[in-house]
């Protein structure tokens, strides 16, 4: 059961502990400073924070303190472009060989110091050090189907989800917005996209089904049973159950099945919780009520989830790193962009207000 | 000698202070000044080498137009002052 959260926000990195009279905002770090994607490192103890700076470029920082202090350690950057190669957009625009964002930061599932890290224009890092340096994985960002990413809400692709196989760390799958979703076997030297089954209406019809584009806003895959994924798309939940050789639509009625974030019961691989919008063109909560859904068959049904959240005027939008369960399953959390955070301790059956006034939130994690 | 400035802003995260160093070109002297600072590279210059985006550097008053190679001369005993743009936000 975590007594931790560290929050990334637009403003800084909150790290909320749960005392004797609840949950509190233990540390304000960075404050005034857009932070994305963090990571509990339980390997070591370790808090990692990946920082957005529009003049700077992204960072990463790390904390051996559980979030009182931190220090500045590598970040990802490309090698030097060759001369005469080029890289264009889906519109034909020319753009370089440079992290514009960085987007997701896992673990490498080996008891070592190896991280992984996404990053916008879809470069995949890997630090062998615990971040002090970092190495662009070629093997995928050589791949020829790459040349048909383009930029899922920005202007370029990039890789947001990292999932490492709990039964092999070589095994790992990563999702791409939008490029769907690529998997290799051995640890980054060969890749291979897998996301057949899912659905891409953005595209013209002949396309729709091609696995090369699509916009998997989020990807979890089951900590018990791993050949079980789950994926929040930008055209519905699908769900892999074989490792995600093939994915099958959720097509279980909700308020709606848009959004970004997904979780995964660490046991129960049926169990899965999502924080819906509207519609991509409309990305609010259905009728101003801000609700959960969560599967607890498989995808057969979604619940709506509904007690301690906002009912009335509710205008939040929970990002795809904003919303996590912890290790027992009974604890989830997220944040949105209205700068609200909530918690359930009963598997989302209720939740209780952590904040209304922080800075919008981008990420979210148990410690 | 050419005298380097940066922002405040830069400052609050990264160590670096006022400094003077030899070069007769932006490319040259920010080299020379990034050897005594390695930290602060990355906050100038991308992947790339490149001048960052949304930053600026002036000399004589005047911003840089070579920001990919940096072959703006800066004359002896002149000074560049490195910034962060407005339009970075």
């Amino acid at each position: 059961m975590s007594d931790r959260i560290h929050v990334a926000t637009r403003k800084g990195v909150f790290t909320l502990a749960r005392g004797a009279g609840g949950w509190a905002i233990e540390h304000a770090s960075m404050v005034g400073r857009h932070f994305t994607v963090v990571l509990s490192d339980a390997r070591k103890g370790v808090t990692f924070a990946a920082e957005h700076h529009e003049h700077y470029g992204d960072k990463v920082h790390r904390s051996t303190d559980g979030g009182a202090s931190w220090e500045e350690v590598g970040a990802p950057a490309f090698p030097e472009q060759p001369e005469g190669v080029t890289e264009k957009d889906s519109f034909g625009r020319e753009w370089a060989w440079k992290v514009k964002l960085i987007w997701a930061l896992e673990t490498s599932g080996k008891d070592d110091d190896g991280l992984w890290c996404g990053t916008i224009p879809g470069g995949l890092f890997y630090s062998g050090d615990g971040g002090a340096t970092w190495e662009l994985n070629r093997s995928l960002w050589d791949q020829e189907g790459r040349k048909v990413w383009f930029g899922g809400g920005a202007d370029l692709p990039g890789v947001h989800s990292v999932c490492v196989d709990p039964r092999d760390a070589n095994v790992v799958r990563v999702g791409v917005s939008c490029g769907g979703v690529w998997q290799t076997d051995d640890g980054g030297e060969t890749w291979a996209c897998r996301a057949d089954g899912m659905r891409a209406e953005y595209m013209p019809p002949e396309q729709a089904h091609d696995p090369g584009i699509q916009d998997p806003h989020h990807i979890e895959q089951s900590p018990s049973h791993p050949d079980v994924l789950w994926c929040q798309h930008h055209n519905g939940i699908f769900k892999s159950e074989d490792g995600s050789a093939s994915w099958t639509e959720v097509t279980a009625d909700a308020p709606s099945r848009f959004g970004f974030g997904v979780a995964v019961h660490p046991t129960n691989p049926d169990i899965a919780w999502f924080v819906p919008a509207v519609k991509d063109e409309l990305r609010v909560p259905v009728d101003g009520k801000l609700v959960v859904t969560r599967t607890s068959d498989g995808g057969k049904t979604l619940d709506v989830l509904r007690e301690g959240l906002p009912q009335e005027h509710a205008y939040d939008l929970v990002f795809r790193h904003a919303l996590d369960v912890d290790a027992s399953g009974d604890r989830l959390v997220f944040g949105s962009t209205t700068g609200g955070l909530w918690i359930s301790e009963d598997g989302g059956d209720s939740w209780s207000t952590l904040s209304v006034s922080l800075p919008p939130v981008y990420g979210v994690r148990f410690a | 000698m050419v005298r380097v400035v940066f922002t405040q802003n830069i400052q609050r995260l990264v160590a670096c202070p006022e400094t003077e160093v030899t070069g007769a070109t932006v490319r040259e002297i920010l080299d020379n000044v990034f050897v005594e600072i390695p930290a602060a590279r990355s906050y100038v210059l991308d992947d790339q080498g490149h001048l960052r985006h949304h930053m600026v550097v002036f000399v004589a008053g005047r911003a840089i137009q070579d920001r990919i190679g940096l072959t703006d001369s800066v004359p002896e005993n002149g000074e560049i002052h490195v910034m962060q743009a407005l339009s970075g936000g």
